[in-house]
């Protein structure tokens, strides 16, 4: 049974605090017990205590199954591209140096890299993502569409990131503004604000000065 | 190819998928294409074991046709001589691991048989005052004259050595296996 087509997975990093449910709502599954497939983010930690959930944007061309020199990672029919499949791996950390959202995290225990697959078995029958359903305030989020932008007037979802050169769409979406929505984010220039490349401000640091260095 | 409605997922180049490398499907990404086996890749793989049959066929009958199939050699056991009415001997035939014994019930008679009983392999005793070949591992018991088990374990008979005697010489000339 694939994830319903209507259904999609909205990350609002605006809206997540930092507790570390989803991490650890994760590491509780049964097929993978004990290793969360998701991280959180800390933007600045020096400056900030604003976090951002790391959960896999499940590409339309995922860049990791692209690096896989095993034909480790693949992509289900309905765009959940999964974790490394355990015979295949090699563990060559490919994937993890490729990704360019970070995602892919290698086990150096079980030589295997885990990645979030949208719990798939959780996905495809029905119910949401283990992280999306233990998130208080909602940051990650899944449901429909037509959900989402009732429940948040002020957002626009946007699934395209400009890396360099590489522009990746994904299956995720991330909430963005409605100010001036973006088509494409352009994350080179959001990680590098006032570097003079035109950008779009996801950065969450906006009210808060840059850091001189000493 | 898979059928057109599975989604084959884009390439990072953007360029069509007639006009990717054929790498591209054969290690497909979308799990789909993945686990598709096309009808003649299907069956070119079917080939293989059936090839591999095939040619090992040919090396067998190949094999065969020229070393001949004479059956196991004449070989000289004994003389008569060697052995006296009542008596038994041990000989090898056809190969040096496999003991046969050799009796002389009377004087016209020469019985040959393999020594293995056929229960578990010991080397089964001679008692040819009464007639018979006794196992001593299991109380297996064979009738001399013919070789049949006639009690205990063993089900099947010996193998009985054919023999021929010429000019006083006794030549095992075969083995005729038996159930």
């Amino acid at each position: 049974m694939p994830v319903p087509p209507d259904h999609a997975f909205f990350i609002d990093p605006n809206r997540c605090i930092g507790c570390q449910a989803c991490v650890h709502a994760c590491a509780e599954c049964d097929t993978h017990k004990g290793v969360s497939m998701i991280h959180l983010e800390y933007l600045d930690r020096r400056l900030s205590t604003q976090t951002a959930p790391v959960i896999c944007m499940h590409c339309d061309s995922p860049t990791c199954a692209e690096v896989c020199p095993a034909d480790a990672i693949s992509k289900t029919a309905d765009g959940v591209v999964q974790s490394a499949r355990k015979p295949r791996c090699i563990a060559c950390n490919n994937c993890v140096l490729a990704c360019p959202f970070g995602v892919p995290k290698m086990q150096t225990e079980v030589e295997l890299m885990m990645k979030c697959d949208m719990c798939y078995d959780r996905t495809s029958a029905g119910k949401k993502p283990m992280c999306a359903t233990v998130c208080p305030s909602q940051a990650l989020f899944f449901g429909t569409r037509d959900d989402v932008e009732r429940l948040r007037p002020n957002s626009t979802p946007v699934n395209r990131f400009q890396f360099g050169a590489q522009e990746v769409q994904t299956k995720v979406y991330v909430m963005v503004p409605s100010a001036a929505p973006p088509n494409v984010l352009d994350m080179n220039a959001a990680m590098h604000p006032g570097s003079g490349t035109p950008g779009i401000h996801v950065n969450l640091l906006d009210t808060i000065q840059p850091h001189s260095k000493p | 190819m898979p059928d057109e409605t599975s989604s084959v997922s884009p390439a990072p180049d953007g360029r069509p998928t007639a006009e990717q490398p054929r790498w591209r499907r054969d290690f497909p990404v979308d799990s789909e294409q993945a686990a598709y086996v096309g009808r003649r890749d299907f069956v070119k793989f079917m080939l293989l074991p059936s090839g591999a049959f095939f040619v090992g066929q040919v090396w067998i009958g190949l094999h065969s046709l020229r070393s001949g199939d004479d059956g196991p050699p004449l070989r000289r056991v004994a003389t008569l001589t060697d052995i006296p009415v009542g008596g038994a001997l041990v000989f090898h035939y056809p190969s040096p691991l496999d003991p046969c014994l050799l009796v002389r019930p009377d004087e016209d008679t020469l019985l040959a048989y393999s020594q293995a009983c056929t229960h578990l392999s010991c080397p089964v005793q001679p008692d040819v005052a009464a007639g018979r070949l006794n196992c001593p591992c299991h109380n297996g018991v064979f009738d001399l004259k013919t070789g049949r088990p006639v009690s205990g374990p063993p089900r099947r008979p010996l193998p009985r050595i054919n023999l021929e005697v010429r000019d006083g010489v006794i030549s095992a000339t075969g083995v005729e296996p038996r159930t």
